[in-house]
């Protein structure tokens, strides 16, 4: 197999893909070994967004350098997710702390607290 | 379908995205709140959404893009909804005219 141009830059976004998806199981990994709901979704809300944006982002420089095929529906899906999925993980952490799921036992600052109690 | 080294990387990532959905199933079945289980979900439909986006490099089609933009907006909307009902009870509000 002969490595000329066209084979180096579909390695290259396989390589891509590849971090994204190992980006993606490194926060799964982190979602079950963190202690409380809260550092759960710190973990899956950074990196997962990044794997998932990583591999989608693959796949659009994918089907442009090889199949010369511009997708805009990809491109909508990649702000699309970008724009989303933090502000579900903000919401599913607030609804968390409005139906009073406790926080770790390790943890030693509770901020919102005094805020909610005084209004 | 896509041949040489390539096929060898996009399926050893095929593998570590069902590693990921899985360990996420895992913690849905087992998460102690009912927040467990939303956010589960909500991570759930983002890993498909990455795992459709590969076998579509792995199979080399197109015709799989409304599909990931569907799943990122249903996933969105389910996770809204199910976070209003935890915190209020219910999703959507009667308006009070006065």
């Amino acid at each position: 197999m002969s490595l000329n141009g066209s084979t180096l830059i579909e390695l290259g976004i396989g390589i891509m893909i590849l971090m994204g998806t190992i980006f993606g199981s490194l926060s799964a990994i982190g979602f079950i070994r963190l202690p409380d709901v809260y550092n759960r979704a710190h973990a899956l809300a950074k990196s997962s967004t990044l794997g998932v944006l990583f591999v989608l982002l693959g796949t659009f420089l994918f089907f442009l350098f090889v199949e010369d095929y511009f997708s805009i529906k990809l491109f909508l899906g990649i702000f699309f997710v970008f724009l989303t999925s933090p502000v579900s993980s903000h919401v599913i952490c607030r609804s968390a702390y409005r139906a009073r799921v406790p926080l770790a036992e390790a943890s030693v600052r509770d901020d919102l607290k005094e805020v909610l109690e005084k209004t | 379908m896509i041949k040489g080294i390539l096929f060898w990387v996009i399926f050893l990532s095929l593998c570590f995205s069902t590693l990921s959905i899985l360990i996420t199933i895992y913690r849905c079945l087992k998460g102690p709140t009912a927040s467990d289980r939303v956010q589960a979900l909500d991570v759930l439909g983002i890993n498909i959404i990455a795992a459709v986006a590969v076998f579509s490099v792995f199979l080399r089609t197109t015709a799989f893009f409304e599909v990931i933009l569907l799943i990122g907006i249903l996933s969105f909307i389910g996770t809204i909804a199910f976070a209003r009902f935890i915190e209020r009870g219910i999703v959507i509000e009667r308006q009070h005219s006065d």
